[in-house]
């Protein structure tokens, strides 16, 4: 029996610590709303949400939703969201690619391949992101040629100081036909993967190489079939040409656009390529001596051997560079893209609702951060080492 | 789940610590200018059990610049005529000596000005929490910024209007219509109202464009004259003076006839304090007044001993005119005498861009610059 006085327990200690801090934090949250609150009265501003029905009365340079200067302040910002969204999973993508590649490279044994991988990280990591953006916008797209003179490279494809112009697919009038047999050809895809699967855990022969014919052939007689059926194909190619000031037909990716999809790429694969570099030499030498010596090839061992483990390692700071890079994304009012920042702070000019609009844009950008740290957090459990 | 709310949370307070800080302590400057600043903002006594600020009859705002020592004037950072740091380190521009007259006239130091380069977008947010006294910046006085933003704009200092250039290879010449533009890629500066009125005079002239938005209006002039837009559009003043400043070949652009905006350009004081708004008003009137008189920096010494009692009154050799203001009579012989009168501000300013004057001419040679009496 060994009674101590409360105030000498450690777990009370632990417990009124607790509860002193929780209270701090509410005094100071309601001193800080009830000085929010003061000072908005003392500036006769009202705080609400009425005004986002309003028209906007101002243009955006580029929507992927159908939006005039008729619409309202909340098309306006749902627009702008887009656009962020737009480049920020172009952005992850790319990044991926890119860092993954160049964290490859830098462990290259190829002295060309390792230096120049090496420069790349070492100058893109060091200089300012603004200052990368208005390189790649005003000193590499805009000083592109115009429109008349533009640069042509093979296959259609025009470069210009209005975008970059490239030959598309458009969907034609039997495209929601077909839109049912690429579905089919699509399933049957993932039902042949799951078939072999099958085979193959029943199996301990290695499945013949030719059988994944069958990923091919049984998807291109699907759409055999649905050709058959419906002769008009689904989309129909348009090329770009000179047409009045500007090109006409096929897709354009204006230089805002391309600058900063490239600009956030180029940075963030810089430090994708670290961590990548970081993971696999973290796996221990011992790993792939091991899995040569079973026979594995140099591709096994670093797609079954390899990878997994450095996975593990790489996932977690992979997540904060992608947040970086959507976050990262709202530089684009330095170079004309209209993403949700721009917008935002137009609408909020033009309406004067400070805190209405720093609301909806701390929002829009925290839970896009949620989201991907939720699907980064699911995949990082998925790849944890399993232990026993 | 818990989590969330957690991170949530914590946003919603830094949100809050914003704009709290919006009243509390502007960003920058001494923290002896950031004190008086908080006091002076007040309009209403809080109820807050914050500062317990006293009640404001007006006039504290006068007061506590008096007591700094000095104005702090916002202005706009690199606008070449209007405000800009020269290539010395100077600010100068027309906006700019408009902040030295002031100073002129409340300390007799046309140099006793903090000047804070504020962007289109900050610039009245920074007159809402007191950061800046005034706000000098080629502002279009309109009825929302009046009103809704809480505001009180000044006399107009410039009168201009809201102007397209473009290519002379593409619109021909100055008499072209917007119509020349149709389909055209449109450089223009976030923020302003400069873009509400592109958005009507196109839809209004049914021309198609597409607008590039840029925050800075440097950049959008770069992007502009690399051939990334066709045109350009801001207001007159700003093109000509831009223009001739920035653009590689300005004879090979023309600004269009086409007016798209009325751009009453005018300082600004937070609304409320009538006292502080009566001075930053009469002092630019009285640079008007002093136009229509005659009088300039140069002979403003002369003029001491006149015997016509307008002049009299006008630079305090006669009458309590400043003094009912809280200053010293002679604060209007004072900003003429170290600035000058709007006349010489303007040709100092804008003279080398060769800006006609136009509205901006006296009443007397037709133009719309006319003071109140001053009596």
């Amino acid at each position: 029996m060994n009674i101590k006085a409360f105030w000498r327990d450690v777990r009370f200690l632990q417990w009124l610590g607790q509860v002193i801090f929780i209270v701090l934090l509410a005094l100071m949250a309601g001193y800080l709303y009830v000085n929010v609150a003061a000072n908005l009265e003392r500036q006769g501003l009202a705080v609400g949400y009425g005004f986002m029905k309003n028209p906007a009365s101002f243009d955006i340079g580029e929507s992927f939703i159908p939006y005039q200067a008729a619409d309202s302040y909340r098309r306006a910002l749902i627009v702008g969201l887009i656009n962020t969204l737009v480049v920020s999973v172009l952005g992850v993508v790319l990044t991926t690619i890119v860092g993954v590649l160049a964290g490859i490279a830098r462990l290259s044994s190829n002295w060309l391949v390792n230096k120049f991988a090496a420069a790349y990280v070492g100058v893109i990591r060091n200089t300012p992101l603004l200052i990368q953006l208005m390189f790649w916008y005003f000193g590499v797209i805009v000083q592109l040629p115009s429109p008349k003179q533009a640069v042509e490279i093979p296959g259609s494809i025009f470069l210009t100081n209005r975008g970059i112009y490239l030959p598309w697919a458009e969907a034609t009038a039997t495209f929601p036909a077909w839109r049912v047999y690429l579905l089919v050809a699509l399933i049957s895809i993932i039902v042949v993967r799951l078939l072999f699967q099958f085979i193959q855990r029943r199996s301990s022969l290695p499945m013949p190489f030719w059988w994944n014919i069958a990923y091919l052939l049984i998807p291109a007689v699907i759409l055999w079939v649905g050709a058959v059926i419906q002769p008009e194909p689904p989309f129909k190619e348009t090329i770009p040409e000179l047409g009045g000031l500007n090109f006409k037909g096929g897709m354009r990716f204006t230089p805002e656009f391309i600058a900063l999809l490239f600009g956030l790429v180029i940075y963030t694969g810089a430090f994708v390529a670290e961590i990548v570099r970081a993971g696999i030499q973290s796996v221990s030498k011992g790993q792939v001596e091991a899995a040569r010596s079973l026979g594995l090839t140099t591709g096994q061992t670093l797609r079954l051997i390899v990878m997994p483990q450095a996975l593990r390692v790489i996932i977690p700071p992979l997540t904060s560079q992608y947040l970086n890079l959507a976050k990262n994304s709202s530089l684009a009012i330095a170079i004309g893209y209209p993403d949700l920042f721009s917008i935002a702070g137009t609408v909020f000019n033009q309406t004067g609702a400070a805190i209405e609009i720093i609301v909806v844009m701390m929002l829009s950008y925290l839970s896009i951060s949620l989201f991907t740290s939720l699907v980064m957090n699911i995949y990082n459990s998925r790849t944890r080492l399993v232990e026993r | 789940m818990r989590k969330l709310f957690a991170i949530t949370g914590i946003l919603m307070i830094a949100s809050l610590v914003l704009v709290a800080c919006g009243g509390a302590a502007p960003s920058g400057g001494e923290p002896v200018v950031v004190k008086e600043t908080v006091i002076v903002t007040v309009e209403v006594p809080g109820e807050a059990p914050t500062a317990a600020p006293p009640p404001a009859a007006g006039g504290e705002r006068l007061q506590t610049v008096l007591d700094r020592g000095k104005v702090i004037c916002g202005v706009h950072g690199s606008f070449q005529g209007f405000g800009y740091m020269d290539s010395a380190g100077a600010w100068s521009g027309f906006d700019v000596e408009f902040c030295r007259a002031w100073a002129a006239a409340l300390f007799n130091d046309a140099n006793a000005v903090e000047f804070r380069g504020l962007s289109a977008q900050a610039r009245f947010t920074a007159v809402q929490t007191g950061e800046v006294d005034v706000l000098s910046r080629n502002s279009t006085w309109t009825w929302t910024r009046d009103t809704e933003l809480g505001l009180t704009f000044g006399p107009v200092t410039f009168y201009d209007g809201q102007a397209i250039m473009a290519r002379k290879d593409i619109v021909g010449d100055a008499s072209a219509g917007l119509a020349a533009l149709e389909g055209a890629n449109v450089c223009v500066q976030s923020g302003t109202t400069t873009e509400l009125n592109l958005a009507d005079q196109f839809r209004a002239a049914g021309v198609n464009y597409t607008p590039v938005v840029f925050e800075d209006q440097n950049a959008a002039f770069q992007a502009y004259d690399e051939g990334r837009c066709d045109a350009i559009t801001s207001d007159r003043s700003q093109l000509a003076t831009q223009g001739q400043a920035v653009l590689k070949n300005y004879a090979d652009h023309v600004i269009l006839d086409v007016v798209m905006s009325k751009e009453p350009l005018a300082p600004a004081v937070a609304q409320g304090d009538d006292k502080w708004a009566d001075v930053v008003h009469w002092v630019v009137y009285g640079m008007i007044q002093a136009e229509e008189l005659g009088i300039t920096s140069e002979n403003v010494d002369s003029f001491l001993t006149s015997e016509d009692p307008v002049v009299r009154r006008l630079l305090g050799s006669e009458g309590e005119l400043g003094a009912k203001l809280g200053l010293s009579n002679d604060f209007i012989y004072r900003a003429i005498k170290l600035v000058g009168n709007y006349g010489e501000v303007y040709d100092r300013n804008l003279g080398p861009f060769n800006l006609a004057r136009g509205q901006n001419a006296l009443w007397t040679d037709g133009g719309l610059m006319y003071a109140p009496p001053f009596r």
